[in-house]
């Protein structure tokens, strides 16, 4: 059954992108939104409009039962969540579901199984996906962990079992190494969590993020090629590409292909993105994990391949096959996309939500721009920085670059800050510019000082 | 007296967290850099200090609510 009034429980920048998909495919748009929201761009745009709660996210965008509510009140037949929020919520899906509504994504036993890290990694391992290779499970003597070593090679990382965030990890680059690590690494443990047990796998030193965009239709599923996402502040992306220019072509297939088997392997429904670690050096990639919805970053897929991935999720998930095979989808030039974020990059990106006296935005062809502003709009404190995007398409990525100065030298926020300057830094900056960069690059730029000299940036 | 404005839009806070006591009650002391409360703002927080001395006589807005930049937050005598 074809889905056709929508109900968007989410907000920002990507409630107005499912309000236009939804617009594009002849379906009645609802959106969502709480009390600090009343007037963003997607309640303008939608057809209708409904509050679900005050402005904390938890009384409103996260609260199950008010969405449910106002969705059954507006009539709506389907729930598109968007990314963040309740995306990736199992517990959301299922109350959806059990309401007689369509969840547009996967279904919650995939959601559920994908957000389990090992599960994750058994079902990648199963489908023949490469994983970072590792001890299967606990490494109880030191002896054992050169073992697991030799086979997987160096360097490799050690870590307490019983650990997390970070704690008593070392990299070990030879068997010698080692040796004289593992037993402080154990002591440590030990001291620490009461429990003496390692974990050992190849350390990835400065690896680069790829990740596959896959379509599914719970039978078949078809890959979109990769983007690459390796610049990132506090583990959040700022700049993203597609492809990823620094794959040969055989690798690139490879690393497609198992996308693909992963999502097949699962029966996925929806749009998904399966993120890896890739080490340029031993040209080796390791899938790290599944995100079970739209990504952040989808637009340059859709410039790279000219697919409307949302469309096509809100499709399959009305219960249509996939409208595509995999020999139909082709990529043509390179695209790039930056994050425009409410925060004074010299100011160490505090965040700084003002009010948009006026706003020109960029254009032509090839650049896009996916944003909730309006002129007079203020911009509220209660949810994430992230107003908008900036996404440039052009034949080769050396043009690319060159259009993206040119569109964010065009565009003009004022009574905000944002993070144009950043990017207009990063598109000078010599490195970037060469494609020479890894996920633990653009920290120590920033730290060195690269963005302080005002006025310098573009 | 004087009084301490939020420099950001957001949610104020008394307490650091929902287990600690409010930064300043009535009578305490104020010196210069003192932190009065928090502002949360997209998901960061940021400190809200006096920028002059004085004694502290009470917030202005209640634990948890919205601000808007350049709301009084607190009165100091």
């Amino acid at each position: 059954m074809a889905i056709q009034r929508l109900f968007i429980a989410n907000r920002g920048e990507i409630a107005v992108r499912i309000v236009r998909a939804a617009q594009a495919l002849g379906i009645h748009s609802i959106q969502a939104h709480s009390e600090a929201d009343s007037d963003m761009l997607a309640v303008k745009l939608a057809d209708e409009a409904v509050s679900i709660g005050p402005a904390p996210a938890k009384e409103s965008y996260l609260n199950i039962d008010a969405i449910l509510q106002a969705a059954k009140a507006t009539g709506a037949d389907a729930i598109h969540p968007g990314y963040g929020f309740l995306s990736e919520s199992p517990a959301f899906v299922r109350a959806v579901e059990a309401s007689g509504l369509i969840f547009v994504g996967p279904s919650a036993d995939t959601i559920e199984r994908m957000g389990d890290k090992v599960a994750a990694r058994q079902a990648a391992e199963a489908a023949g996906v490469p994983v970072v290779p590792g001890s299967d499970g606990r490494v109880e003597s030191v002896a054992e962990a050169v073992s697991i070593a030799e086979q997987i090679g160096f360097p490799v990382m050690i870590k307490a079992a019983a650990g997390g965030g970070g704690r008593g990890i070392r990299v070990a680059k030879t068997v010698e190494e080692l040796k004289s690590l593992a037993p402080q690494a154990k002591a440590e443990a030990e001291a620490a969590f009461g429990d003496g047990g390692l974990y050992v796998e190849r350390a990835i030193l400065s690896p680069r993020h790829i990740e596959v965009q896959i379509l599914g239709d719970g039978e078949a599923a078809v890959h979109c090629f990769e983007r690459e996402c390796s610049l990132q502040r506090r583990r959040q992306k700022v700049w993203e590409e597609a492809g990823a220019a620094c794959l040969d072509e055989k690798t690139r297939e490879a690393l497609c292909a198992s996308a693909v088997a992963l999502a097949k392997a699962v029966n996925y429904r929806g749009a998904g993105t399966l993120e890896y670690l890739f080490d340029e050096a031993a040209n080796e990639f390791f899938f790290i994990e599944m995100n079970t919805r739209i990504q952040v970053e989808h637009p340059v897929t859709e410039m790279l391949t000219g697919v409307d991935l949302v469309a096509e999720m809100i499709n399959v998930c009305g219960g249509a096959k996939l409208s595509m095979t995999q020999d139909e989808i082709t990529r043509t030039g390179h695209s790039i996309e930056v994050r425009l974020c409410a925060e004074d990059p010299y100011m160490d990106f505090m965040p700084w939500p003002g009010q948009v006296t006026s706003l020109k935005m960029p254009s032509g062809e090839g650049v896009r721009f996916d944003h909730f502003l309006s002129e007079g709009y203020q911009i509220p404190p209660f949810y994430d920085s992230l107003l908008g995007k900036v996404i440039v398409h052009a034949e080769t990525r050396d043009a690319a670059i060159d259009k993206l100065v040119n569109a964010l030298t065009e565009l003009e926020i004022a009574g905000t800050k944002t993070t144009a300057p950043l990017h207009l830094a990063l598109a000078a900056d010599p490195n970037v510019r060469a494609g020479d960069f890894h996920t633990q690059w653009l920290e120590p730029w920033l730290e060195a000082g690269n963005l302080t000299a005002k006025g310098d940036a573009a | 007296m004087s009084n301490i404005q939020s420099p950001l839009p957001g949610t104020f806070y008394h307490q650091a967290s929902p287990e600690e006591p409010p930064f300043k009650s009535a009578g305490d002391a104020v010196a210069v850099g003192d932190v009065i409360g928090l502002i949360e703002v997209m998901k960061t927080f940021i400190q809200v200090t006096a920028e002059e001395p004085g004694t502290f006589e009470k917030y202005a807005v209640q634990n948890a609510a919205p601000v808007t930049a350049g709301d009084v937050v607190a009165e100091l005598k």
